[in-house]
């Protein structure tokens, strides 16, 4: 792999809970995992694989027991509260299962977050990137509406454009789609697709649905805390499959 | 700027554009509006706080204005008399033995204070010092024909004296005037003597009698003083007692009250004279003072915690039901500090919010006082007033105390983990 290119690179990774008590448990046995710039990834596998505890870790949310995480060549292992936060800030974008937008705030305002925490502000260029950003994922027509007079499928695209307005170079989406009924679970799997082909933007998607993993460019399969299998995928989304 | 500033769209209806604030400001105040019910309940809980303690805080610094006022009417800050005469003992006791001696206590006669004007002159120069008035006090008789009572003479320069305690305020019949030959005196004297202005009486001080002529009736206040006082020019006194040129006290009157205790313990370091602050001479005014105060300050402090308690109490609630939100706001990069900040804020938005209603309750309260609690006469009790700085005072106390509150939710807030809030 370009390691020039490379956005992850795991190393013996290792992640225990309820460590030094009777009921520890080690859910990661030791992964190593690579992932380049700008990949369109799946990561899958049954429940209770550590598919979430590895998407924390790399979402910086949770820290590994033991290996080393380096982000865009730098060790996380080693750093901060302070420091994982201002690199999540930085680096990663999240997509959640149930959508997590702040309900009390218009779509507008949600994905205007990122600008609003980083500057204290909204500055008018924030602003634009938001509304371009929103616009892009199909939702122009509702800046204004809060997350609860949306349907699950614009929620979701909400989510994304929040994830990308900040630029970064990964997003982490856990189960995207594993809410949605089949139509809105297309359209906000081609959305994402779309982003990543528009602006090349790294995705790795942990989810369920073997039709959504076929249309990943490499499918990474995770069995009881160690990788069963890492495929590339050359046949994936087909460039047809893209709107636009 | 309006944060969600859209030419094409009007600003949906729901959500108050919240403008020029930062994140921690903006997320803080969505948090609380979206708590409707609870925000609100919690802040008519704090202005219901608010309003007892300054409502508390003016009906008794106004009964205190009054009951002071009252009783510093009739008399001096600070007097300064001549001691009492004392006889030396032909023979000191030593420890060890015991002595069949006895000292018989002088008769007090009246003495005047040696270089009196001097000592008023230099006495007027203090700071603080408002008014010196010199006095010859003494006890004598009122004689009008077969009439006679016992009677405090009272010898005074009427320009001075009106400046310790306005006694031309306080004249009930006639003009206030003291020239020599005349007398100004309680009204309850006056009906015993059935005396009326214009009148003429005897006053004697055992040796000596002199006659004057009724020109005001004063009532001071106090039945005890109007029973007994008879104002005369201070030369008159004089010459009654037999004291030409002395005088047995000097009354001050103070810029501030309540510096009359150190000021009087000062001269009394200074001088060879008896010196006596108001708070000396009305001790159980003083210390009934102190309880009052005392009680508001209690009641003070349990209205305060009340108000932190209510105030913790909702924002623990609000951080357990916004775990996810605040999971979110981490997982995009919020700072553990600046999660911290927006439960602060909430505080101080609640404590700020319920101390501006809690004053305009408090107004309307001490508003309702005045014109509803009023004595026998029809008049108010006594007037009772909402200083600003009392006012700002304890806003500022209640907003302190809304961050106080928040000060336990709001590290709970920060220190939850952003991996195990999302999930939920």
């Amino acid at each position: 792999m370009n390691v020039a290119a490379e956005l992850i690179a795991l190393s013996g990774l290792r992640k225990s809970y309820n460590l030094g008590r009777p009921n520890e448990a080690e859910v990661l046995h030791g992964l190593d995992l690579h992932l380049g710039r700008g990949e369109f990834a799946a990561l899958i596998g049954p429940s209770g694989s550590g598919k979430s505890t590895l998407l924390n870790i790399l979402g910086l949310l949770e820290r590994p027991t033991a290996g080393s995480y380096r982000l865009l060549d730098q060790e996380t292992s080693t750093l901060g509260d302070q420091a994982l936060t201002l690199r999540r800030r930085e680096a990663l974008g999240f997509v959640f299962q149930f959508h997590h937008l702040l309900p009390a705030f218009s779509a507008l305002e949600n994905v205007t977050l990122p600008a609003l925490m980083r500057d204290g502000h909204v500055s008018a260029s924030a602003l634009a990137s938001a509304t371009a950003m929103l616009t892009a994922v199909g939702l122009a027509d509702a800046l204004h509406k809060r997350p609860g007079e949306l349907s699950g499928g614009m929620q979701q695209r909400v989510a994304i454009a929040r994830a990308l307005v900040n630029e970064p170079p990964l997003v982490l989406a856990d189960e995207p789609t594993g809410n949605l009924d089949r139509a809105s679970s297309d359209e906000v799997f081609r959305v994402m697709r779309r982003m990543h082909g528009e602006r090349g933007t790294a995705f790795l998607v942990v989810t369920h649905d073997p039709r959504l993993a076929d249309r990943c460019d490499r499918v990474i399969e995770l069995v009881d805390g160690q990788i069963e299998s890492d495929t590339p995928r050359p046949l994936a989304a087909p460039a047809a499959r893209r709107p636009g | 700027m309006q944060w969600v500033a859209d030419a094409r769209a009007p600003p949906p209806r729901s959500v108050p554009p919240v403008i020029g604030l930062g994140f921690e400001r903006r997320v803080a105040l969505r948090f609380l509006i979206e708590g409707r019910t609870q925000s609100l309940l919690i802040i008519v809980g704090v202005a219901a706080g608010v309003a007892v303690v300054t409502y508390i805080s003016a009906l008794i610094s106004g009964l205190q204005a009054n009951t002071l006022e009252k009783t510093l009417g009739a008399q001096a800050h600070v007097t300064i008399s001549a001691r009492d005469d004392a006889v030396a003992p032909a023979r000191q006791r030593a420890a060890s033995e015991s002595l069949f001696t006895r000292t018989q206590p002088r008769d007090q006669r009246p003495r005047s204070i040696a270089d009196w004007p001097a000592l008023m002159a230099e006495l007027q120069t203090r700071p603080g010092v408002a008014a010196v008035s010199p006095m010859i006090s003494a006890g004598g008789l009122g004689l009008r024909g077969e009439a006679s009572k016992a009677i405090a003479l009272v010898g005074v320069d009427l320009d001075r004296y009106d400046r310790i305690v306005q006694l031309r305020s306080k004249v009930a019949a006639g003009t206030a005037r003291l020239s020599p030959g005349e007398a100004m005196l309680g009204t309850e004297l006056a009906a015993d003597l059935g005396l009326a202005v214009g009148d003429r009486f005897t006053i004697s001080t055992g040796s000596v009698s002199d006659g004057a002529r009724v020109t005001a009736l004063v009532d001071l206040g106090v039945r005890e003083l109007n029973r007994r006082t008879v104002y005369l020019p201070l030369r008159s006194a004089q010459s009654l007692v037999g004291l030409p040129g002395g005088a047995t006290s000097l009354d001050l009157r103070l810029d501030d009250v309540w510096a009359a205790g150190t000021l009087a313990a000062a001269l009394q370091a200074q001088l060879p004279y008896r010196v006596e602050s108001w708070q000396q001479a009305n001790a159980q005014l003083v210390s009934a003072l102190n309880a009052q105060s005392i009680s508001t300050a209690i009641i003070r402090v349990v209205v305060a915690v009340v108000v932190v308690l209510g105030i913790a109490s909702v924002l623990v609630v609000s951080v357990v039901q916004k775990r996810r939100e605040i999971g979110i706001l981490r997982a995009m990069g919020a700072t553990r500090a600046q999660v911290q900040r927006v439960f602060l804020l909430q505080g101080a938005v609640v404590g700020a919010l319920g101390s501006v209603l809690g004053v305009g309750l408090a107004a309307a309260l001490i508003e309702g006082f005045t014109r509803f609690a009023r004595g026998s006469d029809g008049l108010p009790l006594f007037s009772i007033a909402l200083p600003p700085s009392l006012a700002l005072q304890v806003a500022l106390g209640a907003t302190v105390a809304g961050v106080l509150a928040a000060l336990v939710p709001a590290r709970s807030a920060a220190a939850l983990d952003p991996a195990q809030a999302i999930r939920l």
